[in-house]
């Protein structure tokens, strides 16, 4: 006869477990679970396959100019890509306006290639080029991993977008009254048991807006920055947030700001 | 066309660690698309490693793998310097393959 | 102090007042935040589906309190605010309060509706887990509000339907229907008012804190 894979021991382990009271203890474990759930997956995180990928599309002749993304300025000349991630959305000079980093993908990608931004920005995510954009966000935020998150606040727009953002973060409206801050305003709070990070100081801010962009387990793909804000605002019962428009930058320097000094974790890991 | 995976092998003592992330889709067969219709199962079949051209690793995948599967297996031997390949087929008949140098 | 660490000194303070003078001519002032800001909302949202842009049309009380940003609101504004909420709230006209637990378990169980996702005449949920802990057995509770495990009993409502239990169900049905009539800018949503529920199912939320068969009050 086989025997058992699980011997006697085991199963009396796995009763002993099946018997466990539920109390105030599980809720804690479950919260660990979590952790321990995401700490086993850190070391295969998904993310890194969207990042490999993102290097390769960086530098491959694309688009109807058939040219790559090496020349694009992100913010610390062209071509630069290390050290940026932390500290956007910021002021550009050519387009004269605070973008964020997928705005000013959509820049790059519609003046070194040839693509038209409006229709990319259209784009459902997840289709066509936006499945672009989540891999050169990963490759991006990817070459910023562990710094410190340090936005410039220098230029009049960068302090006006900063104030803006904390406007729209504050916001409560749809049939809820729900605003960021509903969620996001308060230490250790929980939606069921998802922890909210507190979006409006450290170490919170960047624990949440730096993990975005993140790998998602329970759908299989990586959602950017923009996709994570639209679909806060879906949940908050919102109307639609355009992509990579005005009200999703200057939230982006809200958080981006009070992230200061706390270290970017993305392409991060989320349940 | 797929995407590269992601190979890491490690070096301790006697034996070697490789760790692979694999891009692949893993369809199950079982998940219907929006519109109710079945979306066909796509899967990788098999998965092989070798090292220094030996194989040290093969299994046979079915549908019960998820999504951009995670792979870590250890073999006896190997140094700083080795290669190792790895390479998958799926049922669609696409395949790909791999390499990266032991650590 | 010799010469040089004098010089450095004088150095610092002066690249500090620079520093100073720049930060201070490009504050905005909270006209041009305002102005920015209505801006930004006009060119960034458009309809989808069910969420229609009215939905950025804020009430005197949302108003308040976005303008509050976090911060507790002037206490006279409060009261205002408290009142104007508490005309609103709608009592059963049959008088019965109190519906079916067990419904109201799936609707606090359920967080679905007015998404822009959501299909039009499909009944909405509560989304009472997400936010608080209520009965026991579920272990997946939010903890954005209070917990409401034991919400009757530690109330001494042992009959609800018993004219002691008056104020209580009164108070209940009306937090239900619109909270912030008892707290100017509660993070709760105001279920009857903005008609997220229907009168039926907020009687079934109420027996699901105040009957005492329901498992929130064992």
């Amino acid at each position: 006869m086989k025997s058992s894979l699980y011997g006697p021991a085991a199963l009396a382990a796995l009763t002993a477990l099946a018997l466990f009271p539920l109390s105030a203890a599980a809720q804690k474990s479950t919260a660990e679970g979590i952790a321990e759930y995401r700490a086993m997956l850190a070391d295969g995180n998904p993310a890194e396959l969207y990042e490999a990928k993102g290097e390769l599309i960086w530098k491959q002749a694309r688009g109807p100019k058939n040219a790559s993304l090496e020349k694009c300025d992100l913010g610390k000349g062209p071509g630069v890509v290390k050290g940026t991630f932390v500290e956007l959305p910021r002021f550009f000079a050519d387009t004269r306006r605070v973008q964020d980093l997928e705005s000013r993908l959509l820049t790059c990608m519609e003046q070194l290639q040839g693509f038209n931004a409006a229709d990319i920005a259209k784009t459902s995510f997840g289709t066509g080029e936006q499945k672009t954009i989540e891999s050169l966000v990963a490759y991006i935020s990817g070459e910023s991993r562990g710094m410190s998150f340090n936005l410039p606040q220098a230029h009049a727009q960068e302090k006006l977008m900063y104030e803006v953002g904390k406007k729209v973060f504050y916001l409560r409206g749809g049939p809820y009254d729900f605003s960021c801050a509903s969620c996001h305003g308060e230490d250790n709070k929980r939606v069921r048991l998802q922890d909210l990070p507190n979006l409006t100081k450290e170490p919170g801010a960047s624990t949440g807006f730096g993990a975005w962009p993140a790998y998602r387990v329970s759908s299989g793909d990586l959602w950017s920055m923009q996709r994570r804000l639209n679909d806060c605002y879906r949940q908050q019962r919102f109307p639609f947030p355009g992509y990579a428009s005005d009200a999703t930058i200057a939230l982006g320097v809200y958080m981006g700001v009070n992230s200061k000094g706390g270290a970017s974790t993305a392409p991060a890991l989320k349940r | 066309m797929s995407d590269p995976m992601r190979i890491r092998a490690q070096a301790q003592g006697d034996k070697t660690t490789v760790r692979v992330l694999v891009s692949h889709e893993m369809e199950s067969g079982q998940r219907k698309d929006a519109a109710g219709k079945t979306v066909p199962a796509w899967f990788i079949q098999t998965i092989n490693a070798t090292w220094n051209g030996k194989t040290v690793m093969s299994a046979q995948w079915g549908t019960a793998v998820s999504k951009n599967p995670f792979v870590q297996f250890s073999f006896k031997g190997g140094k700083a310097g080795d290669k190792i390949v790895v390479n998958w087929v799926d049922n669609h008949g696409d395949k790909r393959s791999d390499e990266a140098l032991v650590a | 102090m010799n010469k040089t660490q004098k010089k450095v000194a004088l150095l610092a303070v002066g690249t500090a007042l620079t520093v100073l003078l720049a930060g201070c001519a490009m504050a905005p002032t909270s006209q041009a935040v305002d102005e920015a800001t209505a801006q930004v909302l006009k060119g960034s949202f458009r309809e989808q589906g069910i969420a229609r842009l009215d939905r950025l049309k804020l009430d005197a009380s949302n108003q308040a309190c976005s303008e509050a940003a976090g911060k507790p609101l002037d206490e006279k504004l409060a009261k205002a605010i408290e009142e104007a909420n508490l005309k609103t709230v709608k009592f059963p006209l049959d008088g019965k309060f109190i519906g079916n637990w067990r419904e109201g378990e799936k609707i606090a169980q359920n967080g679905r509706g007015l998404t822009w996702s959501d299909k039009p005449g499909e009944a909405n949920g509560g989304s009472c887990y997400n936010c608080h802990q209520i009965s026991k057995a579920e272990l997946s509770f939010g903890s954005i509000g209070p917990s409401l495990y034991n919400y009757g009993k530690l109330r001494g409502v042992s009959d609800p339907a018993a004219a002691a239990s008056k104020p209580i169900v009164e108070y209940t049905w009306g937090k239900l229907w619109n909270a912030k009539a008892y707290n100017a800018c509660s993070g709760m949503p105001r279920f009857g008012h903005a008609a997220i529920l229907g009168e039926q199912q907020i009687r079934d939320v109420m027996a699901l804190l105040l009957d005492p068969q329901s498992p929130v009050n064992k």
